[in-house]
C-alpha cells in the first residue's frame, strides 16, 4: 500500500489543523484517551441535549492519524443523536480493524463516506489503535469518564 | 622531539561492519533492511542461533538433577555459561553471578530480596531521571510496601546527568543508588566510577543497569567498585529470556531467596526448608539453560570482535550520525550530556514520532518511537514521545544516509 493513501491531504489537513480542537468548560461528559505505547493522548468533551450531541470537542496530542481521526469524529458526531454516534462508531471500527462492518443506515453514509480517509490504517496494524483512540474516549466519556487506554 | 609509535592501531581499523552484517541471518532474509533498533534488542549472529540449535540437538537434558551422563553434560555447559558471564564482567568469582530472564527481573530480585531485607522506613534510594522504567517501578513497588523515600537525580541542560545535583542527594540515609550505565532513552553515558565513589563514600550501595552498556564496552565490575551490575541476554546479541546478575559475593551471601522452588534447596520438610548457597539459591526452578548456553556463545562473539572494537566503531557512527542529521533542517536530536554512544533520539519539526516511524518502516528502516519506557524522562524534556535510532555491530553510515534520506521524504511528504 502506498504510504499516500496513509496520509491523504484530509488526514494530514486535520492533523495539522484540527478542527474543534477545545476544551469545553463545562460539558456533560468527558475522558481522556490514553495510547502508553506511543504516547498519544486525547481528551474528549461531549455536551449532551437529551440524547443529541450538542457540542463535541478535543484536546490532545500525538500522530497526525490520531489528531485527524479525533478531528473529523468531532466534525461528524455533532447534532447527531446517541443512537447515530453507536453505529457510526460501530462501521468505522469495523473498518479500521478490517472487521464485518453492519450496514450503514443511509442517512449515515455520507458521514461513513467522510471516515473513509482513516481506513488506510487497516493495512498497518501498529497504527489502528491511533485511529480509533478518539473514539474511544467519546464512549467512555458517555459510560461516565475515565481514562481508557489502547495499546 | 623523537618519534613514537602509537601505543595501539585504533581498533576501528579492523573492524568492517559490513563484514560483520555477514554473521547475521535476518540481513540475508531482508536484503534491504535498515535495522537501527539495536537498543531495543540486537539481532542474532549465526553462532548462538546454531549454538542454541545445537545444544537441543546434542547436549540437552535438565540440570543439575540427573545422575546420568546427559544431565551431567548438560550442567557442565550451563555452569561453563556462568563462568563465561563472569569473565565477561571480569567478576572474581562465577559464584556471583545468577542467572536472570532479563535485566528487569535482575532489578526486581534485588528489591525484593536485598531490598526488602536491608531497607527500611526512612532510607532512601537514588535513581536518576535517565532511568528505564526498570530501574523506576521495581524501587516504587518497594517503596509502597518497606516505606523508604525515592529520589531522583535530575538531569542538566545538556540532558547528561548533573552529578552536583545527584551528590546533593546523598546523605547518611541513603542505602542504594541505582543507575544506568548507558541512558536507554537518549545514549547519554553516565559517570559511574564518580557515581560508585560518591555513593560509596556515604555507605550506600550501587546497582548499574548495563543493558546498553554490556553490548558495546568493556565493563570491569571490580575496577567500577559496584556492588551490582545487570545486562540482558538479548540486547548482547545473545538469546531473549536470560540476563545475567552479578552481584559481590558478600551481599549475595546475605541475601534471602525471592522465589522458592526446586534446585534453590538443600533440604525441604514440611516444617522447614534451607536454601542453597548463592547462586543456587536465587534460581529456583528449571532456568533457560539454553538460553545461557547462548548467551555464552554471544559473549564469545561479542569478545572475538572486541569490545574496544566496538565501542571505536559504534562512537565514530554515533558523531558521523549527529553531524549528518543536525545538517538537516527541522531535525532535533535530544540532548545527552558530555558523551552519547550508539543512539539518537531524533525529532522532526510537524511530524510525530509515530508517523515518522510508519514513513520510515516503508523504507524499511526500523526505528523505535514512543517515550522508549523511559516515559519520565522523556515527559521532563516535554516531547512526549522520540523516535529513536540506535546502533549495532552490523550498522555502517550507509544506514545513517539512507535515515537521513527517508527523513527528507517524510518532510516533503508532510508539507505537501
Amino acid at each position: 500500500m502506498d504510504l499516500r493513501d496513509l496520509y491523504q491531504d484530509i488526514i494530514l489537513d486535520h492533523g495539522q489543523h484540527p478542527r474543534n480542537f477545545r476544551k469545553q468548560e463545562q460539558p456533560s461528559h468527558f475522558a481522556n484517551g490514553h495510547n502508553p505505547l506511543c504516547g498519544d493522548r486525547v481528551t474528549v468533551y461531549v455536551t449532551l441535549d437529551g440524547d443529541r450531541i450538542r457540542d463535541v470537542s478535543f484536546q490532545g496530542r500525538g500522530c497526525a492519524i490520531s489528531q485527524a481521526s479525533a478531528s473529523l469524529m468531532t466534525e461528524i458526531l455533532k447534532g447527531k443523536t446517541l443512537a447515530e454516534a453507536e453505529a457510526l462508531f460501530a462501521g468505522f471500527r469495523a473498518k479500521v480493524t478490517g472487521g464485518e462492518a453492519p450496514p450503514t443506515p443511509a442517512p449515515l453514509e455520507d458521514d461513513m463516506e467522510r471516515l473513509e480517509p482513516l481506513t488506510g490504517v487497516k493495512s498497518y496494524p501498529a497504527r489502528v489503535k491511533c485511529a480509533t483512540l478518539a473514539w474511544h474516549a467519546f464512549e467512555a466519556a458517555l459510560r461516565g469518564g475515565a481514562t481508557v487506554k489502547t495499546e | 622531539m623523537t618519534h613514537l609509535s602509537p601505543l595501539r592501531t585504533p581498533a576501528a581499523a579492523a573492524f568492517d561492519p559490513r563484514v560483520v552484517k555477514r554473521d547475521f541471518p535476518i540481513f540475508a532474509r531482508h536484503p534491504g533492511l535498515v535495522f537501527l533498533d539495536s537498543g531495543a534488542s540486537a539481532q542474532k549472529p549465526a553462532v548462538v542461533i546454531d549454538g542454541v540449535a545445537e545444544f537441543y540437538r546434542s547436549d540437552y537434558a535438565n540440570i543439575h538433577r540427573g545422575v546420568y551422563r546427559l544431565s551431567a553434560r548438560s550442567t557442565e555447559l550451563y555452569e561453563a555459561a556462568r563462568e563465561r558471564a563472569r569473565r565477561f564482567l571480569n567478576a572474581r568469582d562465577a559464584a556471583e553471578i545468577v542467572f536472570v530472564r532479563g535485566a528487569t527481573e535482575a532489578i526486581n530480585l534485588v528489591a525484593n530480596s536485598w531490598g526488602a531485607t536491608f531497607l527500611a522506613p526512612g532510607d532512601e534510594v537514588v535513581i536518576t531521571e535517565l532511568e528505564h522504567h526498570a530501574n523506576i517501578v521495581p524501587w516504587q513497588l518497594l517503596r509502597d510496601r518497606v516505606g523508604f523515600t525515592l529520589k531522583v537525580a535530575p538531569v542538566d541542560a545538556t540532558g547528561g546527568l548533573d552529578l552536583a545535583a545527584f551528590e546533593a542527594l546523598l546523605g547518611p540515609r541513603t542505602k542504594l543508588v541505582a543507575v544506568t550505565h548507558l541512558a536507554n532513552a537518549t545514549g547519554a553515558l553516565l559517570p559511574v566510577e564518580a557515581i560508585v565513589r560518591l555513593a560509596h563514600a556515604k555507605g550506600a550501595k550501587v546497582l548499574i543497569d548495563g543493558c546498553q552498556a554490556a553490548p558495546r564496552m568493556p565493563v570491569d565490575v571490580r575496577a567500577l567498585g559496584c556492588d551490582f551490575y545487570t545486562f540482558s541476554g538479548h540486547k548482547t546479541y545473545g538469546p531473549t529470556g536470560i540476563g545475567v546478575l552479578y552481584a559481590r559475593k558478600a551481599i549475595l551471601d546475605a541475601m534471602p531467596p525471592w522465589q522458592g522452588g526446586g534446585d534453590m534447596i538443600l533440604n525441604v520438610t514440611f516444617e522447614q526448608t534451607t536454601f542453597q548457597d548463592p547462586p543456587a539459591r536465587f534460581e529456583a526452578g528449571t532456568p533457560d539453560i539454553s538460553g545461557a548456553i547462548g548467551l555464552a556463545v554471544a559473549l564469545d562473539y561479542i569478545d572475538g570482535l572486541g569490545r574496544e572494537a566496538i565501542l571505536a566503531h559504534e562512537a565514530a557512527l554515533t558523531a558521523y550520525g549527529v553531524d549528518r542529521l543536525s545538517r538537516l533542517p527541522g531535525v532535533h536530536i535530544v540532548g545527552a550530556g558530555q558523551q552519547r554512544y550508539a543512539i539518537l533520539s531524533l525529532n522532526v519539526d510537524g511530524i510525530h514520532p509515530h508517523d515518522l516511524a510508519t514513513i520510515l518502516d516503508q523504507h524499511h528502516i526500523a526505528v523505535r518511537a514512543g517515550h522508549h519506557c523511559a516515559q519520565p524522562l522523556v515527559d521532563k524534556l516535554g516531547l512526549g514521545a522520540t523516535t529513536r535510532a540506535s546502533f549495532g555491530v552490523y550498522n555502517d553510515e550507509s544506514d545513517i544516509d539512507a535515515l537521513a534520506d527517508a527523513i527528507v521524504a517524510a518532510q516533503k511528504m508532510f508539507k505537501r
